[in-house]
């Protein structure tokens, strides 16, 4: 870990002023992915600004019938918040599905959002790794990839996003708030919010630097049947090989986005149209396109058979 | 005490406390966190100051350049150890890595220095200052492509490169019923929790480790070693130790670096291993390649058993002797076992749990399933069949005790086996695919000199003083129970101080030997102590019955403390053993029982139950040795279904080396496990009747889950781990 400096502002526009007054910042909320990195000097943030004080901690109602989570709503009391169980339980059931207990206790919805992926590459310096040093190569493409992605991916970086809760976010359609040193607040739909790789992997998500994620906003509920499906080795504390979250009507009708295959949640809406033809159909647009090393096609088969026994219990 | 004839009756059969299931003595400091590990040495008269080692980055070359003059310009830096300032380094005589690379780079994360400054926070900066500049050369990263150069190993106290019997081949030729086929087991991780940790303080010319190893001899022998210093110049501690599975044999890394940097500082000097080079620096288990070949005649007697294994390491060191186990499990005239060993450059091989039957019964105990299948036999009744009572490469070496049938049967009958159907992928609950599958369990229990001192003291305390280790296993616990036992005394009366060799020599933990040897060193120490005290009292030693802190004989009765009132009394013994291992197979036996379900959809694998019935001498503390199985069985369960150190066969390293990327089962991964010990004492094994368990449980235990995954869904996977990935293609058409 190399030497840095902290503080701790009192509002998010005097957070993201530090951020953008200061080369090399990095926000720090629950520091469960952050910290790790800085240990093994993957990330060499210069001056750390602790968000945990800005007050960005509620669940709210919002005019529209939905939901405001604040950025720093621990993973546990989202997972928890009885709105949130019974009309965004898809939402519930990915982040109880991600990481243990206690990373859920200090790991926050901002935090979540910005977790970095899990290549083991990524995480060994002594590697070539296009995402944390820029230009240096992907010893991936033809290293061990069996976790890895098989759609969006590209010659630079085949890297997954490991976040479960994402995937529930991005069927839900929510909306990423945020704010910049000027005070200017944006809105980033979850579409957006991440990036595929393409040929500037470092970049994981569309925001600007200091620009800081102040809350999660989620549409009026959309009804249906809620499932999240996360597939893995172990039965617990593993990040995914496949992970899909539905929504299900029942005319059998609705949304779908997969985890463990891509840089991003991943959810192609054109092929939701052939959600009532079966997974089948489904994973074939979703997928359309995909290219897997040896060691991970297998993800194209499991994705496909895992939605057709999420749409089944969808149905159940 | 010499033990060259099996026990007779002694005070241990009484079994007051041996054989109880007390709880841990050593429980409640370790729930307290005042147990003192390793790495929890602090005195603040010492000035300790912390080493960082900065591991090499490629898998094979050397290096051509370092520059560390900015590390040590860094704040608190007080030393930067290299090759290059370290002076002479030789090996110990058991791992064969060097400590410290330079010029040549042998394996990936090799140490290349050890940063030491007044923090951990300013090694650890100061560490990532270090630049180094490397010459990659060509290595050998990839088993599978290195097999055909493989050749035979050289033969060694724990290495047998070839066993005979009959005439396999032609056996194998003739017979009416066979199976050929190769099973793959990859390179384990230990993956126990705590690093491998060191604090190195020199007085003068003489060293102390304050450190996590498992056979202090060892340690001391091989730091000397490796530092061309005096073994009576070096006290090695390791009261703690959290986990080791085989990888704290002896000293490594941290502790040569520890010694190095502390010279180099002139202060004592903390060493732990992070836990990202706890993966490359040290040792694993190696991946083998094995080729099994059984033949049988139509009434499923085995006439040919060959088992070939193929693993590799780096030069020097020593194959994984997967052939071991089939040597001694089943009777066939004409038999076959054969090692090969190919020199690779990833990082060393070593022993992990249950080294050569670990992955040796994950190829034999499935290739024993399907030649049941082939021989339309039932697994269980197929085994039995196959029993035998004496060494089938020596007909007239029987064996101590060999309770592998009734373990068979007895595990049949409490898992409901009968309820199986034979016939795979028949069994529906829900979504799951359901499956039996079982599998033998064989394990060695070599007894090994075993020395200690016990001192009865003027409060009627005894104390045991041995260099045995405890690394979760419970040797303080067994120790107290045979030091009560022989001394007549209630458990809360023994005191016991392990892990220092200052104290009389024990082998320490490894192999399953631990618990039979150094139990056996205490009873030895202990009727030296019973025959001073009844020296002391005027008894006759042969007539005096110790019991209930009394010391009986006739009609006379003395309370044991007033043989202490003039003075401590203090005895130290040891046992030395015989040639009753060359009478005698000693070995220890098991059954494993087996249920899972394997998701219809996504082919993931979860285990339901699981049942061990273990046949292992006499059980010294039912709960303990539970533990001990149920350990095994979890990693046998993470050995079947996740475990591998992934390859990258290009650069020459284990890619997952965390405990995020090396997945072992968590709590959700293990359902209730349930053992059962058969009644069994032993009186070639040890002067208490005993042998260890510690590795028995981890015996077959994957290949039971492997057959029970074939069972539940017709594909036969044999290559481990199990994945879904590997099963996918086989599964019923998606709903």
């Amino acid at each position: 870990m190399k030497p840095f400096t902290y503080e701790r502002p009192g509002t998010p526009a005097e957070a993201a002023a530090a951020a953008a007054s200061t080369p090399g910042a990095r926000f720090i909320a629950g520091g469960t992915n952050l910290l790790d990195l800085m240990k093994l000097q993957v990330e060499t943030p210069a001056h750390l600004v602790d968000v945990n004080g800005l007050g960005l901690d509620g669940i709210e109602p919002t005019p529209e019938g939905g939901l405001r989570i604040g950025a720093l709503v621990s993973n546990t009391d989202l997972a928890a918040d009885a709105r949130v169980r019974k009309d965004y339980a898809v939402l519930s059931r990915a982040l109880l599905a991600g990481a243990s207990g206690q990373l859920r206790n200090r790991a926050t919805t901002a935090g979540n959002l910005l977790q970095r992926t899990r290549c083991p590459y990524f995480y060994d310096t002594a590697q070539p790794c296009n995402k944390r040093r820029p230009g240096s190569g992907c010893a991936a493409l033809d290293g061990v990839s069996r976790q890895l992605a098989v759609v969006g991916s590209s010659e630079a970086c085949i890297a997954t996003n490991p976040s479960d809760m994402a995937v529930a976010m991005r069927i839900l359609d929510a909306t990423v708030e945020t704010v910049d040193a000027e005070g200017t607040r944006r809105r980033i739909g979850m579409a957006d919010f991440h990036r595929l790789p393409d040929e500037r992997p470092e970049l994981d998500t569309t925001l600007r630097p200091g620009e800081l994620v102040t809350a999660v906003t989620l549409p009026k509920p959309l009804g249906g049947a809620h499932v999240y499906r996360k597939v893995r080795d172990r039965a617990s504390y593993a990040f995914a090989l496949v992970s899909v979250a539905a929504v299900v009507r029942p005319d059998g009708t609705g949304r779908v986005a997969f985890g463990g295959l891509a840089h991003k949640p991943w959810r192609v809406e054109a092929a939701e149209a052939d959600l009532p033809r079966g997974a089948r159909a489904v994973a074939e647009g979703v997928l359309a396109g995909a290219r897997p090393t040896h060691e991970n096609a297998f993800k194209l088969k499991l994705a496909e058979r895992t939605l057709g026994a999420v749409l089944h219990q969808a149905r159940a | 005490m010499k033990f060259d004839t099996p026990a007779g009756a002694n005070p241990i059969d009484r079994l007051k406390v041996v054989g109880k299931p007390t709880d841990r003595i050593d429980g409640p400091r370790k729930t307290t966190g005042t147990a003192p590990y390793a790495n929890d040495w602090h005195d603040p008269q010492s000035r300790l100051a912390y080493g960082y080692v900065v591991g090499a980055g490629i898998g094979k070359g050397r290096i051509a350049g370092m520059d560390v003059s900015r590390a040590e310009a860094a704040a608190g830096v007080l030393a930067v150890v290299t090759a290059a300032n370290a002076g002479k380094l030789d090996r110990g005589a058991f791992y064969v890595a060097r400590a410290l690379a330079g010029p040549d780079v042998d394996h990936y994360h090799q140490a290349v220095a050890l940063v030491v400054a007044e923090t951990f926070e300013q090694a650890r900066a100061a560490a990532a200052l270090v630049r180094v500049d490397y010459v990659r050369s060509e290595g050998v990263f990839d088993l599978a492509a290195a097999k055909d150069t493989a050749v035979a190993p050289k033969a060694g106290p724990f290495v047998s490169p070839e066993a005979k019997a009959g005439d396999f081949e032609a056996a194998f030729a003739t017979a009416p019923v066979r199976i050929d086929e190769s099973y793959g087991t990859p390179d384990h991780a230990h993956a126990m929790m705590e690093p491998h940790a060191t604090v190195a303080s020199w007085d003068g010319d003489r060293l102390t480790l304050w450190t996590a190893i498992q056979q202090m001899n060892w340690g001391v022998r091989d730091i000397a070693k490796t530092l061309g210093i005096a073994k009576g110049n070096v006290r090695l501690v390791s009261p703690f130790i959290g986990g080791g599975f085989g990888g704290k044999g002896t000293i490594l890394s941290d502790a040569v670096l520890a010694s190095l940097g502390a010279r180099a500082a002139g202060r004592p000097v903390k060493v732990s291993l992070p836990r990202p080079l706890m993966f490359n620096n040290v040792t694993h288990r190696p991946a083998t390649i094995q080729r099994i070949r059984i033949g049988a005649g139509p009434d499923g007697r085995i006439t040919a058993i060959g088992h070939e294994s193929w693993s590799g390491n780096l030069p020097d060191g020593p194959p994984e002797t997967a052939t071991e186990p089939t040597r001694l499990l089943y009777a066939g005239p004409n038999r076959l076992m054969r090692m090969h060993l190919a020199r690779l450059d990833l990082p060393e091989g070593g022993a992990m749990r249950a080294p050569g039957e670990a992955p040796g019964m994950m190829a034999l105990e499935i290739a024993m399933d399907e030649m049941a299948e082939r021989l339309g036999m039932d697994p269980v009744a197929f085994r039995v069949l196959n029993d035998t009572q004496v060494d089938p490469e020596n007909p007239r070496r029987p064996f101590s005790r060999r309770q592998l049938v009734e373990c068979l049967r007895r595990g049949a009958e409490l898992f409901g086996w009968e309820r199986r159907v034979a016939k795979p992928g028949q069994v529906r609950d829900g979504r799951w695919l359901v499956g039996m599958g079982m599998a033998s369990a064989i394990r060695g229990a070599p007894v090994m000199r075993s020395a200690a001192r016990v001192r009865l003291d003027g409060r009627g305390m005894v104390t045991v003083e041995t260099d045995m280790t405890d690394i979760g296993t419970g040797s303080y616990t067994i120790i107290a129970q045979t030091a009560a036992e022989m001394m007549g005394l209630p458990l809360d009366r023994v005191v016991v101080r392990l892990g220092d060799s200052a104290y009389p020599e024990s082998p320490g933990s490894g192999g399953q030997w631990g618990a039979a040897s150094s139990t056996a060193g205490v009873y030895a120490a202990c009727v030296k102590l019973r025959e001073a005290v009844a020296r002391r009292l005027g008894f006759n030693a042969t007539d005096a019955v110790f019991e209930d802190g009394q010391v009986r004989a006739g009609n006379r009765s003395e309370p044991l403390v007033r043989a202490a009132a003039g003075g401590e009394l203090v005895a130290e013994d040891g046992v030395e053993y015989g040639d009753l291992a060359e009478w005698f197979a000693l070995q220890t036996f098991g059954a494993h029982f087996v249920e899972v379900g394997v998701d219809v959809d996504t082919a993931e694998v979860r285990v339901r139950r699981m049942l061990a019935v273990c046949a292992a001498g006499r059980i010294l503390s039912p709960k303990a040795a539970r533990s001990q199985i149920i350990g095994g069985m979890t990693m046998g369960i993470g050995a079947a279904l996740m475990e591998e150190l992934a390859v990258d066969a290009r650069r020459g390293f284990f890619v997952n080396h965390d405990l995020a990327g090396y997945e072992v089962p968590v709590h959700a991964d293990i359902p209730d496990l349930q053992v059962s010990f058969l009644d069994e004492i032993d009186p070639a094994a040890s002067p208490l009747k005993a042998k260890g368990v510690g590795e028995l449980g981890i015996s077959g235990a994957a290949a039971a889950v492997a057959n029970a995954v074939h069972n539940a869904t017709g594909v036969r996977v044999r290559d481990y781990p199990v994945t879904l990935d590997k099963l996918l293609g086989g599964m019923p058409e998606a709903a």
